[in-house]
């Protein structure tokens, strides 16, 4: 009777699989049945980040720093063990919402730790604004997240987009640079630096002539490179990532714009990209909340236990992660691990002065990260800290009501 | 995350203009005009490289294969690899090329030839998990890094072609081998026997089959070529584009774009689509920044108006 139908069946499930992007990689990872055996003493911990994809170091990274974080106080934050449940983001923001909600309501998380991407965190800013659910995110840096979208149960322990470009103008108007083009993809983040830039290269009296994107993640730089030659400016800021910011450092010094024009960045433009670009990084300048080589006691302290915990040299989501630890445990130990205590818990965290590898921080009234953003140039494999750019730089925190 | 949503996600919406600083745009000069040229060729047969594989196998046995971009990644993690452990990128790819053209028949004789009589969406479906499997395979044995490839000392240099703008010799380099294998490639179907039986194949597969060819030999031919020709693409430009994850599924939505522009298994046409492609991807991130996202579709969508079936008949 019914093979056309089964037929039918097979092939709108097959155009459902395939043009809605589903994936197997995504579907969730087992999750304990502790919970269902109602083991309450735990405190129950959602991990939402990237665990395949182009991202997947991000999400292990920081993980990796969280876990660190909870060994350091011997496996319990106030002393109350936590539980975890993970959820794969695939970093897809149309599956955001459906994957924050999976934690919150099948999972009955108590608190969200992710995630890397900025669409993803927007998903999630929107599920845990109406659920009132803690939300510590260790990366994604939309403006938005302690901006537009801030609230009570949303804290952020890494950066907004705006933070990491902002010092930098102040940095090239002291190299006599009045000049500047702007080159990233078109995407929120990458707008977001520019706007970051921006203010700050015009406070200072520069001017950015020119603003170049690229639609993400398109990486074919040529076109854009030989414009930068046509217009001549002081000086390049960049931002890119991952695959495609060893692309644009390489293409720049084939382009032989290298040592004619000054190229300067978001610091993510040189991080985890420096073993594939060869020298074409070298003397690059950006500013980040993070650097190599920082040389105090607790980030050389962290970076050895990261080392002997993971085989793996720590970086800036690492260090991202561990906050989030280090930022939870604070909260809950003013409240002697009571999760009930909601008030008292975000109080505390609040006010919570953070001992990161980074140096100390705490957080503005939006929860962003009040930091020092450094300096820093390449140096062969690292990114050398030069200097503190900006002590202590607070995000503006446009259109937060919170 | 596999198939980018390329040119939509996040972009501002297009109606609203966005043009402060563009009363501070110079005009182009003759100078730079030519070097956009010639960016465009560069990145168009660049383009060609990679989507004549495609159309090969989309044209000629019918098979849509989302898992192109896949074999493109392929060749340049094992160009990345070899060149690691050899030293020699050139050495590299003579290693690699027979490996990809195994990989291909090998891939056909288990999976592809299965699907030749099926309804297309069974192809779609089952090229969509080879991407997942080569994703996961490819995370197992190489890692998630980005990896860098030096090229190679002989063509390492750039040419001077303005006072602060060099054009590097690799990259044309890439053109002048996209131009022989373009040449190639019509000599093969044009002029030999063996083109001649692609030919009939790709017309009437049974009635080939009774003049006593081996057409399922004849099309694991085919589909290792196809495969290889991805792959070598991913080869030659993992020094220019760098070796990352996921990096096929970026080249895999603009080859489809070629292939429907330059007709359907139309070795020419994908030549001539990829090179129309170059230039107004080139001109429109230049000229008209803000909508460097939908430019090439733009140009998909009028050749498809004008002319439904491609820019040429197939093969």
């Amino acid at each position: 009777m019914s093979d056309y139908n089964r037929r039918d069946f097979l092939k709108s499930s097959a155009a459902l699989a395939a043009f809605s992007g589903a994936s197997v990689a995504g579907a969730l990872l087992p999750v304990s049945l502790a919970q269902a055996q109602g083991v309450a003493a735990k405190i129950r911990v959602g991990l939402m980040l990237p665990y395949t994809g182009t991202y997947t170091q991000l999400g292990v990274a920081i993980e990796n720093g969280f876990r660190l974080a909870l060994a350091e106080r011997g496996g319990k934050f106030a002393g109350r063990e936590l539980e975890f449940f993970k959820v794969d983001d695939e970093s897809d923001p149309p599956k955001a919402a459906e994957n924050a909600n999976k934690l919150v309501q099948r999972d009955k998380a108590e608190v969200i730790i992710g995630t890397v991407h900025s669409g993803v965190a927007m998903g999630i800013a929107k599920v845990v604004r109406e659920s009132g659910t803690l939300w510590i995110n260790p990366n994604a840096g939309a403006d938005d997240v302690t901006g537009a979208l801030c609230a009570p149960n949303i804290f952020r322990t890494s950066f907004s987009n705006w933070q990491t470009t902002h010092a930098l103008g102040k940095v090239m108007k002291a190299k006599g640079h009045k000049t500047a083009v702007f080159i990233t993809w078109k995407y929120a983040a990458g707008e977001q630096m520019m706007v970051g830039f921006k203010e700050g290269f015009e406070k200072e009296g520069g001017k950015l002539v020119k603003e170049l994107y690229l639609p993400f993640p398109q990486v074919e730089f040529q076109a854009l490179l030989t414009e930068i030659a046509n217009i001549k400016p002081d000086a390049v800021v960049a931002f890119f990532a991952g695959g495609g910011a060893a692309k644009f450092l390489k293409d720049y010094q084939a382009a032989g714009l290298k040592g004619k024009i000054p190229l300067y960045g978001s610091g993510f433009l040189t991080d985890g990209v420096l073993d594939a670009v060869g020298d074409a990084a070298e003397g690059v300048e950006t500013t980040l909340h993070y650097a190599d080589g920082l040389n105090t006691k607790k980030d050389n302290a962290f970076r050895l236990a990261y080392v002997k915990a993971y085989k793996l040299q720590p970086d800036v989501y690492a260090v991202q992660g561990y906050d989030a630890g280090q930022l939870l445990a604070a909260g809950l130990e003013a409240v002697k691990g009571d999760m009930n205590n909601k008030a008292g818990l975000i109080k505390a965290m609040e006010s919570a002065k953070i001992d990161s590898p980074r140096g100390q921080w705490t957080l503005s009234k939006s929860h962003n990260p009040v930091q020092d953003m450094y300096l820093r140039r390449v140096v062969g494999k690292e990114n050398k800290v030069v200097n503190v750019a900006w002590k202590a730089l607070a995000d503006p925190a446009r259109g937060c009501k919170a | 995350m596999f198939i980018p949503r390329a040119g939509t996600r996040g972009q501002a919406p297009l109606l609203i203009p966005h043009n402060r600083d563009s009363e501070e745009t110079r005009p182009m000069d003759t100078a730079f005009f030519f070097i956009q040229l010639l960016n465009g060729l560069q990145y168009g047969l660049l383009l060609f490289l990679v989507a004549c594989g495609l159309t090969l196998i989309f044209g000629i046995m019918g098979i849509i294969n989302l898992a192109h971009g896949s074999f493109y990644m392929i060749g340049a993690y094992i160009a990345w690899s070899l060149a690691s452990m050899t030293g020699n990128l050139a050495l590299a790819i003579l290693l690699g090329i027979p490996l990809t053209v195994l990989l291909g028949m090998l891939l056909e004789w288990l999976l592809f030839r299965y699907l030749y009589a099926r309804d297309h969406l069974y192809q779609v479906l089952m090229t969509y998990g080879l991407i997942l499997v080569f994703e996961e395979l490819r995370s197992l044995v190489w890692g998630d890094d980005v990896h860098g490839v030096a090229v190679p000392a002989l063509l390492a240099g750039s040419i001077p072609l303005t006072d602060n703008l060099s054009y590097p010799i690799y990259r044309l380099a890439i053109s002048v081998i996209c131009l022989v294998l373009a040449g190639g490639l019509y000599w093969l179907i044009q002029k030999t026997r063996l083109g001649m039986m692609i030919r009939a194949g790709s017309t009437n597969r049974e009635m080939v089959q009774a003049l006593g060819i081996n057409i399922k030999l004849l099309y694991t031919l085919i589909f290792a070529l196809g495969v290889a020709l991805a792959a070598f693409a991913g080869m030659i430009a993992a020094p220019v584009s760098s070796v990352y994850p996921n990096m096929g599924a970026q080249v895999l939505i603009i080859c489809f774009v070629v292939v429907v522009i330059g007709g359907i298994g139309s070795v020419w046409g994908a030549l001539l689509a990829s090179v129309l492609i170059g230039l107004t991807d080139t001109f429109g991130k230049v000229l008209l920044p803000e909508y460097a996202g939908v430019s090439t579709y733009l140009l998909m969508a009028l050749v498809l108006l004008w002319r439904p079936e491609g820019l040429f008949k197939r093969i």
